[in-house]
C-alpha cells in the first residue's frame, strides 16, 4: 500500500498506508490525524481538508479542476501549492507522498 | 416563553422534513436556524449544483430540493426562528428551556438537533491584529453601507460577494479590490463590470495578493498586502471588508454535555436520541456505526427521531404506526380535500 505522510503545522509526522484509491482526505480521516477537518465529507464544498503539498510532489499530482481552485479562494493562507486533500486519490505513483496541514482550516 | 411539542435546530432538508414528520404524528414543531433562510447546506453550499441521489427525484438543485420541502410542511403553518442562534439549553422539571442570542425562550420536551455540521460563520483574515478591528473597521458583512461613504474601502475575495460589494460601494468610495489570483469566480457580467470599472479609474484591483498585516490604532490606517512573489505594498485604508464564504463552527453544542465523537454527535439508531433524554441528532450531525452522510440518511433518521418524541410530547397517548395513503387523522393535518 502506498505510503502518504501528514506533517501537523507543530511539525509532527504520521506516515500511514493508505489504500489504492481512496483521497488524501480519507487516509487522514480514517486515520484521526488532527487538522484536516473534512466538513463536507470531500464534496469539494467546504475547502476544510485543505493541505499544502511539498514542490517536488506538487507537479505530479493530477491538475486541479476549477471547481477545486475556487474552493481554495476560501481557504484559510491558501499558497501556490495549496491542494484540497479530498481531491488527490492515493494511488501506487503517489507512494511517498508528504504533504503539510497547515495552522487551522478556517 | 414558547411552548412548543419540539424543537429543531437547523432548517435544512433533514430539519425540515423532520418537521413534516412531527406534523403527520400530530407533534407540533418551531424551527431555528442561524442563516437568514431555509434550506442550510443546500441553498449555502450548492444552490445551483445538482443532486442525483434523492430516492424519486433524478435530479434536482439544493434549491429545488428545499423548495419542495417547504411545500410539503406548508399544511403544518411551522413556525421558523431565522437568523437566530441556540446558545443554552437547561432542564427544568423534564422539559428543556432554550436560549437563543436573541433572548428567545422556548419550553420543550423534545429538542431535535439538525444542525449540518454546524452554524456557518464567516471565514475570517489570518493576520491576528484583525480581531482587533472586527465589527470597528473590518467587517465580514454589511449592515449599514453609509458608513463607507466618501472613504477608501479594501475588498478582499473572488466571488460575488466581493465583486458585487466592490461594484456597489464604487459609487460613493474608493475601493481596492483584492484577490489571490486573477480568475475571479463571481458571475462573468460582474467580471466584465468590474475591469471596466478599472479602466474608468472607478476601482483599483490587485491580484496574486494577500493581506499580510493591518496597521493603525482605534481603526485600520493602512494594510499591508503582499504579492505571491512576495513583494509588498501598503495601501491607506479607511475600512477592510472580507468575503470569503463560510465556515461551519458547532458553536455552543459543545457545552450541552453530549457524548461527541469529533465534530459530531453520537446517537442509538433505534431513534436517533442522543445520551440526553429528549435531545435527539439527526443528519450529517449525527453519528453512528455505518452513518451514510447522505440526505436521505437524514430522511430516515428525522421520521425514526420524530416518533422518538411522541412518548416525551405525549406520555399519556399511544402512537398508532399509519400510512399516509389510508390514515384519516394524518390526511386531516395534511388539510387533504376529498
Amino acid at each position: 500500500m502506498p505510503k502518504i505522510t501528514y506533517l501537523e503545522d507543530s511539525g509532527k509526522s504520521h506516515t500511514i498506508e493508505v489504500s489504492n484509491g481512496l483521497s488524501v482526505m480519507e487516509g487522514a480521516v480514517q486515520n484521526d490525524i488532527p487538522g484536516i477537518d473534512a466538513d463536507c465529507g470531500g464534496g469539494m464544498a467546504c475547502a476544510t481538508c485543505h493541505v499544502y503539498v511539498k514542490e517536488e510532489w506538487f507537479d505530479k499530482l493530477p491538475k486541479k479542476e476549477d471547481g477545486e481552485e475556487d474552493m481554495l479562494d476560501m481557504a484559510f493562507e491558501p499558497k501556490q501549492n495549496s491542494r484540497l486533500s479530498c481531491q488527490i486519490l492515493v494511488s501506487d505513483e503517489l507512494d511517498g507522498l508528504t504533504v503539510s496541514i497547515p495552522s487551522k482550516q478556517g | 416563553m414558547i411552548k412548543t411539542d419540539a424543537l429543531i435546530i437547523g432548517a435544512g432538508p433533514t430539519g425540515l422534513f423532520c418537521a413534516h414528520q412531527l406534523g403527520l404524528i400530530g407533534l407540533n414543531c418551531e424551527v431555528v436556524d442561524n442563516l437568514d433562510k431555509i434550506g442550510g447546506q443546500c441553498i449555502e453550499l450548492y444552490p445551483d449544483k445538482p443532486i442525483y441521489d434523492i430516492p424519486a427525484v433524478p435530479e434536482c438543485t439544493g434549491e429545488e430540493l428545499t423548495n419542495n420541502l417547504i411545500k410539503q410542511i406548508k399544511p403544518f403553518n411551522i413556525k421558523f426562528h431565522l437568523n437566530e442562534r441556540v446558545e443554552e439549553v437547561n432542564k427544568v422539571n423534564d422539559k428543556w428551556i432554550v436560549k437563543t442570542n436573541k433572548n428567545k425562550e422556548f419550553e420543550t420536551p423534545n429538542i431535535i438537533i439538525a444542525g449540518g455540521v454546524g452554524s456557518f460563520e464567516p471565514r475570517k483574515f489570518s493576520p491576528k491584529e484583525c480581531e482587533k478591528y472586527e465589527n470597528r473597521s473590518l467587517f465580514y458583512s454589511i449592515k449599514d453601507k453609509t458608513i463607507f461613504q466618501d472613504k477608501t474601502i479594501s475588498i478582499f475575495g473572488g466571488g460575488d460577494s466581493a465583486l458585487d460589494w466592490a461594484i456597489e460601494l464604487s459609487k460613493t468610495s474608493n475601493v481596492n479590490l483584492i484577490h489571490r489570483r486573477d480568475e475571479f469566480t463571481g458571475a462573468q457580467l460582474s467580471v466584465d463590470k468590474i475591469k471596466e470599472l478599472e479602466k474608468s479609474g472607478k476601482i483599483k484591483i490587485f491580484t496574486k495578493y494577500q493581506l499580510n498585516s493591518v496597521k493603525g490604532e482605534q481603526n485600520i490606517k493602512s494594510i499591508e498586502i503582499k504579492h505571491d512573489n512576495k513583494s509588498l505594498e501598503e495601501l491607506e485604508t479607511d475600512y477592510v471588508l472580507g468575503f470569503f464564504g463560510l465556515i461551519m463552527k458547532l458553536g455552543p453544542i459543545v457545552d450541552w454535555g453530549l457524548n461527541l465523537n469529533k465534530k459530531t454527535i453520537q446517537v442509538n439508531t433505534e431513534n436517533f436520541e442522543t445520551n440526553l433524554n429528549g435531545i435527539f441528532a439527526i443528519g450529517d450531525i449525527c453519528t453512528y456505526p455505518g452513518k451514510l452522510k447522505l440526505i436521505l440518511s437524514g430522511f430516515h433518521e428525522g421520521a425514526l427521531a420524530a416518533r422518538g418524541c411522541f412518548k416525551y410530547a405525549r406520555p399519556n397517548e399511544k402512537l398508532r404506526f399509519e400510512f399516509t395513503t389510508t390514515s384519516k387523522a394524518a390526511q386531516e393535518r395534511l388539510g387533504v380535500k376529498k
